[in-house]
């Protein structure tokens, strides 16, 4: 991925960027010449005004109505509130986060263990979206008509994937994988685990329930075909005269993908990781479709029936559920971005 | 991409063919269009329950839209007819009303019902659920009139100031009976609540089954065991049973609770007066855990209309459930054939008298815009001719009012009137009875784990118990 | 439409191995939409009773059309009007927004290019649920005139407009970033040959560098235009009245108080699924080709 640029770089540093010389005659000039950015201070008063438009108006937009609400909501967490009339709060220190340390401990340590299941799995899915995508650009015919196919649950709301995914597949009277059973299995409310541990201090068992597997599966129709989709964007921009080139040298197919796609597919690589982890830590509205069986908590669904609900919520416990999941998310942005910012300097 | 070049390519090249000024032109166009239309209709608008609207054509503008369908869009809705729901001019004039009453039936009677009260009434239709779920938020720009549920969901709005005092109209209303005036008083002693209609909870059976197995109506526990035993012994399964949502076993808990230890403990322990870890508490629990036999196993998977439709195919003998359990089937020979008694007494000492009959009415904005208009259409609502309009049309529940028409009854309807005025106390069901967030966050997962393994009850109480100080204090 | 080239060495038998296992995973993909769209045609009461994969006695429409009056969906107060409302000015500003920015970003070294990225960034991945509760404050406590409002509220609460505004505020962050990856791979000599010839700012960004970005505008309209109508959580949520509300609360009114027609609600999926469907497959060949990010340098 390009780095975030600070002041002086050039198209013509990277050496991987190959010769433009349409570009080059298009603009008028002869072959490219070291060149600096152009610096604020060159530019005219209009231009100036432009710029401080262009940037300031977008820019105030998003800190007023995203990043003060997300600063206000942190401040909160530390109130205990109803949410109803302004004012009515009283601040009760870190108690908010004490509560889910130890009296919800039962259902948040559950909830972040979903979280991180969810994490694993969908990053597992990548890799079958990646395998979809690697086929579908091998020029099969009616490439078109599968793409549209396996892109079609992204296009439906998760509520509509979860209502689907509920009354056709899972009921135990009617849905699909229960016809012909005498005993049919309890997709959506089997809450026992496939598998169990136990963390020492722990007093509930962290593991995978049965109805949140039912649950990953319906998530994983949807979360193929948007990872297969980015990818074969990627994959298709690959010129494919490198390829041409690796199979040449007597690559097989696997050395070719892992050396030569790849690494050019880096990119594609990171929006991919990162829109994964982001779904897997934000997932919520799939659960609340399905009504929120028990064993299918994540810290989303936490945050949300705190936050809102009848009473006003508890708007105390629920930021604080939000500022563990803000941080968890800023944490990984934090980590991405430091890691690519620092490879673009060395 | 192939071939060298490093630019983007022409957008003609990848089937682009409108340009880039058609394309903002028109999608500015269409936007400004359709926001020119909505601000400039917006003091005509129709009342949403009725919507047949002039214009058909489907609005849906993706950004590609040509511009003159926007403006043609346009006009149109600059002539649009006002369509409120009756054409009376009161005192007050046009009154809005908040309505939750979101599906055909519903939102048809509640029309019928606000056209009997002569009044001019905007209705604001939300989906059932999530009105209540966005309550508070809707709370901060309510309708005059609004529809809510009885018991502590209205007390706890009046204890925050939120809801309007209607003490001084009920001062007039001649119509009902003590307990409907104490299920609407507030913590304060004040009436919130106008009552509209409500239905009980009971067991249902149908009549054809029990003759044909030779069944009689339980009266107290022993015949109650000895009956669920037959029918597993006959092969039926004894009680269908749902949990989707998570609120239907609250009906179990609340009458059992009720049957044990009396309609007052099962109050204060849903006011946090009583504790869950109590003995008796915990006797309600062993009670459950030695009847979920006898019910449908995996009810946490199972919603209560899959559960109604076993019961309707008589795999299950007997569903405990509110009386809108008909609303699953459209077979008449089924309706005919149903039939519910009283859940049975369990203590002889504390007998039967109590149920679960939740009642759904009305309440008044805090500052309503129109407070004339509000209270007459609140007296209006009070009155018999509101409730025998929705009635006609609904056709399940009971009118809370005594003078109501109830020439129309089904047996159904009769039988329940009948047992609700026979009954000394009036329950409204657990997630009306007690703080909403208390059940969405703590009761509903706590009683869907025990349905699920009821060998856990002890940690599954005592884990209620230290959770509820949060949201019951 | 580049193909690329096949590999030599592919043999047949792994050509025909590819489309069975592309085709059964295709079926596979359409059975839970299948098996939602026939029960659409059905009456609640016979699938009740017969279940959902049996022979039908009948099939009909009368879900699709009850689905439509029901829901509220037509008309210009219906839920698609409120829908399109929402949706399309919010694209276009989203769109201008983060071009803008991305422009500024690329074009130009300013001391914080760095931190607004982050910053633009990281906003986009916050969860929502975060800022909704000082968000509704914040709109209910901003007057708004009624000349500008679509709900005559008074504040910003209750309007079309809140929603816009937040969609906004929120996804710029999102194709800022994919847009200033995407104009990075735009070679600089471009503009500045254009400012040497003396084009101011706008005429650069308008008339040089837009153009040139068209396939990714075209794939972030595509998924953007996805997320904004398929969002649920910021209208109900910011919108009182029942009849102003987009087209996602149209599934939550056909549900009542306790009944429920699933098959009523299947037939109101299709229809709403139809024009994101329709969206995606018009700009398909924009879209898949406009995700380049950058990727293309190798």
């Amino acid at each position: 991925m390009d780095s975030v640029s600070t002041h002086v770089t050039d198209v013509s540093d990277s050496p991987d960027v190959p010769d433009v010389p349409v570009v080059a005659a298009l603009a008028g000039m002869a072959p490219r010449s070291r060149r600096r950015r152009l610096r604020y201070s060159q530019l005219q008063r209009s231009d100036k005004v432009w710029l401080g438009l262009m940037v300031g108006v977008p820019t105030a937009f998003h800190i007023v109505f995203v990043w003060l609400p997300a600063i206000a909501t942190i401040i909160l967490s530390f109130t205990k509130w109803d949410g109803i009339k302004l004012g009515s709060w009283t601040g009760v220190g870190f108690r908010n986060y004490w509560s889910i340390f130890t009296v919800f401990d039962s259902k948040f340590f559950p909830a972040l263990f979903n979280n991180l299941i969810l994490l694993v799995f969908l990053g597992l899915c990548s890799l079958v979206g990646v395998l979809l995508a690697y086929l579908l650009d091998k020029g099969v015919q009616g490439s078109r008509i599968y793409q549209s196919i396996y892109y079609l649950p992204v296009v439906l709301s998760l509520a509509v994937v979860g209502f689907i995914w509920k009354s056709v597949m899972f009921s135990q009277s009617q849905g699909l994988l229960n016809l012909g059973r005498d005993k049919p299995i309890d997709f959506v409310g089997d809450s026992h685990k496939l598998f169990e541990f136990h963390l020492p201090g722990l007093d509930t068992p962290l593991g995978l329930t049965r109805n949140f597997a039912a649950i990953l599966i319906a998530m994983a129709w949807r979360h193929i075909g948007y990872v297969m989709v980015l990818y074969l964007a990627g994959l298709k921009s690959v010129d494919p005269s490198l390829r041409e080139a690796a199979s040449i040298d007597g690559c097989t197919e696997w050395q070719t993908f892992r050396r030569v796609v790849l690494p050019v597919m880096k990119p594609i690589n990171v929006v991919v990781l990162v829109i994964s982890v982001i779904e897997a830590l934000r997932a919520f509205d799939i659960i609340v479709a399905l009504k929120e069986p028990i064993g299918t908590t994540v810290l989303g669904v936490l945050v949300k029936k705190n936050l809102t609900g009848e009473g006003g919520g508890q708007v105390g416990l629920g930021s604080a559920y939000g500022v563990i999941l803000l941080l968890l998310c800023l944490g990984f942005i934090i980590w991405y971005l430091a890691n690519n910012y620092r490879k673009a300097e060395s | 991409m192939s071939g060298a070049t490093e630019h983007s390519p022409h957008p003609r090249d990848v089937g682009f063919s409108i340009t880039r000024r058609q394309l903002i032109g028109g999608a500015s166009a269409a936007s400004l269009a359709a926001f020119l239309a909505a601000c400039g209709s917006d003091a005509k608008k129709s009342d949403s329950t009725t919507a047949a609207p002039t214009t058909t054509a489907a609005a849906a503008a993706p950004t590609t839209a040509a511009t003159t369908e926007a403006t043609t869009a346009a006009t149109t809705a600059a002539t649009e007819e006002p369509a409120s729901s009756a054409a009376g001019t009161p005192a007050g004039g046009q009154v809005t009303f908040g309505s939750n009453y979101s599906d055909d039936k519903d939102s048809r009677a509640i029309k019928a019902a606000l056209d009997a009260s002569g009044l001019d009434v905007k209705i604001n239709t939300t989906d059932h659920n999530g009105f209540q779920d966005n309550i508070t938020n809707y709370l901060a720009q309510p309708d005059d009139v609004f529809t809510w549920f009885a018991g502590y969901r209205t007390r706890f709005f009046a204890d925050k100031g939120l809801i309007g005092d209607i003490s001084d109209l009920w001062a007039d209303f001649g119509d009902y009976s003590d307990s409907f005036k104490a299920a609407s008083t507030g913590n304060d002693g004040k009436q919130y609540f106008v009552p509209f209609y409500y239905y009980p909870w009971a067991i249902h059976y149908r009549k054809s089954l029990f003759a044909e197995k030779g069944y009689s109506i339980p009266t107290n526990k022993d015949e109650l065991m000895a009956l669920a035993t037959k029918m597993q012994a006959d092969g039926l399964i004894p009680f269908a049973y749902a949990n989707d949502g998570k609120w239907p076993v609250q009906g179990t808990f609340d009458i059992l609770n009720m049957r044990l230890n009396g309609y007052q403990y099962h109050v204060d322990l849903l006011a946090g007066k009583e504790s869950w870890t109590d003995p008796k508490t915990k006797a309600v629990f062993t009670m459950w855990a030695s009847l979920l036999p006898f019910h449908q196993e995996n009810a946490n998977g199972r919603t209560w209309q899959e559960a109604a439709t076993a019961f309707e195919k008589k795999e299950a003998g007997m569903y405990y459930l509110g009386t809108f359990v008909a609303n699953n089937s459209t077979d008449q020979e089924y309706l005919d054939d149903l039939d519910f008694f009283n859940f049975p007494e369990l203590d002889p000492a504390i007998g039967a008298d109590a149920l679960d009959a939740p009642i759904d009415g009305f309440l008044m904005a805090a500052e309503p815009k129109n407070a004339d208009g509000a209270k007459e259409l609140l007296k209006a609502l009070a009155g018999p001719d509101t409730i025998n309009a929705f009635l006609a049309v609904q056709g399940s529940s009971v009118a809370a009012n005594s003078t109501a028409d109830v020439s129309g009854y089904t047996k159904i309807q009769t039988k329940s009137a009948e047992l609700v005025s026979k009954a000394k106390s009036i329950a409204q069901f657990l997630d009306r009875d007690t703080s909403p967030d208390f059940v969405s966050n703590v009761i509903g997962d706590a009683f869907a784990a025990f349905v699920a393994d009821p060998s856990q009850v002890d940690s599954i109480l005592s884990s209620i118990e230290e959770q509820k100080s949060t949201y019951l204090s | 439409m580049s193909v690329a080239a096949r590999a030599p060495g592919q043999s047949k038998p792994w050509r025909v191995l590819t489309y069975v296992f592309l085709t059964a995973v295709a079926l596979l993909w359409l059975v839970p939409i299948g098996g939602a769209l026939y029960s659409s045609f059905r009456p609640y009461s016979e699938t009740q009773s017969k279940g959902i994969f049996s022979l039908p006695d009948s099939l009909s429409f009368s879900n699709y059309t009850a689905a439509f009056r029901q829901g509220g969906m037509g008309g210009w107060h219906g839920t698609f009007a409120n829908t399109a409302f929402i949706v399309a000015p919010s694209l276009v500003l989203i769109l201008l927004f983060s071009s803008f920015m991305a422009f500024a970003v690329t074009r130009f070294s300013w001391r914080f290019n760095v931190a607004l990225l982050l910053v633009f960034t990281a906003g986009n991945l916050l969860p929502q649920q975060v800022i909704f509760k000082p968000l509704f404050a914040l709109f209910e406590h901003t007057p708004w005139p009624d000349l500008l409002s679509d709900t005559d509220t008074g504040h910003l609460l209750g309007t079309k407009i809140a929603v816009i505004i937040i969609h906004v505020a929120f996804q710029i962050g999102f194709c800022t970033f994919v847009l200033s990856n995407y104009m990075k791979t735009i070679p600089r000599e471009l503009n500045e040959a254009a400012a040497v010839d003396g084009a101011s700012v706008p005429r650069q960004f308008f008339q040089i560098i837009m153009p040139l970005c068209r396939p990714a505008l075209a794939a972030l309209a595509t998924l953007e235009f996805t997320w904004l109508y398929n969002d649920f959580f910021w209208a109900v949520v910011l919108i009182n009245r029942g009849d102003e509300r987009p087209i996602t609360s149209s599934i939550a009114n056909l549900g009542g108080q306790f009944f429920t027609n699933d098959n009523l609600i299947a037939a109101a999926s299709m229809i709403i699924a139809l024009p994101t469907l329709a969206v995606y497959l018009a700009l398909q060949k924009q879209f898949v080709s406009g995700l380049t990010l950058g990727a293309s340098k190798g």
